[in-house]
């Protein structure tokens, strides 16, 4: 059985969204790319653009902030973080379940707004008879879920929820059985400690690493990484900043790049990299320029394993 | 595999010959030589310039370590640059975006040059 992997938010730190004048420049470009091209129906000018476009012309990555579905092949829902994305995530659950109540495990790498801040959005949170199991490692994981909620930060009260709503909590280090799947937390580098999760079922590995940073010229943090990403067929990890950024002006932020990602993931002879939580300053073009920086730095250092490299964008499905 | 580091005076800078791989199992030491090299050339009042002509690889690690001697170099108000790249090393440099930490130089002279005519001039009759 296959392992299906949804992005719903792709973001770091805060959400963002295209404004006009970014879809009318990326208009711009595509017909001035595509002068002299005749297409005689719509679907002539949309495989042109599939195949002959930038996809920084064609699509954006995205704007809602951290939150990642996976679908382990059950009836229960499998879900990284509670950023912006959580609210499409709803709305796709309600549809899912076709007003059957449903249950939903989530996985909290830790409480930063932008990790959170999708839960009062979360339909199936108003929906009685759903079970929402908030797992965690920090100890004031129900207090910040609870606090956003609170007056004057919200309308809703926590308590006014109609969901049965639990907080689990996780020791990292420790495998998890979760409704058959197996999960193992990891303590990362990040100011008030962030958790990446080891998920695996069937087989199949995916390991999510978000707000985590990396000092790779510690042997012992390195080996303790690459163990943690051991041969896994997907990563989806915090490449935030380019490695000059990450490691001079933007030091001890608490975040990653592209090029430590592909290093680690090297090490662990992982199968493919996918790079997330983006920095919200950068557009798409700047976005797809680290993508192509980090698969031609796996193409200088590549040994005997290949590596895959991908960026994730809100909306992006990968199958395992 | 192992990293050597050689050290020449030319005027008012310092020529670092680095060689070999800079990464993970190399930076360690290879951070203990520049520092020493950088205290050197903060108390000449040195230029330090690193040839990096025989470096062939540099990974995350060892790009930190250059980083840290250029923040050494930087605070003491010093002069630190890099020259004549071998072009893997040069795409790496390129690739993080470490070309907008360093002055990158073609070759040593031309670092030399930009430092001053009396370094250029000693290593042009080394």
């Amino acid at each position: 059985m296959s392992l299906r992997v949804r992005f719903w938010g792709t973001r770091g730190s805060i959400g963002v969204a295209l404004t006009s004048a970014d879809i009318r420049d990326k208009l711009a470009q595509a017909l001035l790319q595509a002068s002299g091209r005749m297409f005689a129906s719509y679907e002539e000018a949309h495989a042109y653009a599939t195949a002959e476009l930038d996809f920084s012309i064609t699509h954006t990555f995205g704007g809602h902030t951290p939150c990642v579905e996976l679908e382990p092949g059950s009836d229960e829902y499998f879900v990284c973080d509670m950023g912006s994305g959580a609210r499409p995530l709803g709305v796709h659950v309600l549809a899912k379940q076709a007003k059957k109540p449903a249950t939903v495990n989530v996985f909290m790498s830790h409480v930063h707004w932008d990790h959170i801040m999708g839960f009062p959005f979360f339909g199936p949170a108003y929906v009685p008879g759903t079970k929402i199991r908030i797992h965690g490692c920090h100890d004031v994981l129900e207090h910040a879920f609870r606090l956003q909620q609170a007056a004057p930060c919200f309308p809703v009260d926590f308590s006014q929820l109609a969901a049965d709503v639990e907080f689990v909590q996780l020791e990292p280090g420790k495998a998890y059985d979760v409704s058959g799947v197996t999960v193992k937390p990891h303590l990362q580098l990040h100011s008030g400690d962030s958790y990446g999760y080891r998920f695996e079922k069937n087989g199949r590995v995916v390991v999510y690493t978000t707000d985590s940073e990396h000092k790779l010229e510690d042997r012992h943090e390195a080996e303790s990484f690459a163990n943690f990403f051991r041969d896994a067929d997907l990563v989806i990890f915090d490449a935030m900043y380019a490695l000059a950024e990450a490691i001079s002006v933007k030091a001890d932020w608490g975040h990653s790049s592209n090029i430590v990602g592909v290093e680690l993931c090297q090490m662990a002879r992982a199968k493919h990299l996918m790079l997330f939580h983006h920095e919200p300053a950068n557009d798409d073009e700047t976005l797809e320029g680290l993508l192509k920086e980090a698969r031609r730095f796996e193409e200088l250092t590549r040994g005997d394993h290949a590596l895959k490299v991908s960026a994730a964008y809100d909306g992006l499905e990968v199958d395992l | 595999m192992t990293m050597n580091v050689a050290a020449r005076r030319f005027a008012n800078a310092l020529v670092l010959h680095a060689s070999g791989r800079l990464d993970q199992d190399t930076c360690e030491a290879f951070r203990t030589d520049l520092t020493g090299h950088v205290d050197t050339a903060v108390r000449d009042r040195a230029a330090l310039v690193l040839d990096l002509s025989d470096l062939e690889y540099v990974s995350s690690a060892g790009l930190r370590c250059l980083l840290i001697a250029s923040r050494q170099m930087k605070a003491a108000k010093g002069r630190i640059s890099v020259a004549q790249m071998q072009p893997m090393v040069a795409e790496i440099f390129e690739i993080s975006h470490f070309d907008m930490l360093f002055d990158v130089y073609p070759t040593v002279p031309e670092a030399l040059a930009a430092v001053s005519a009396d370094a250029a001039a000693a290593y042009s009759t080394r």
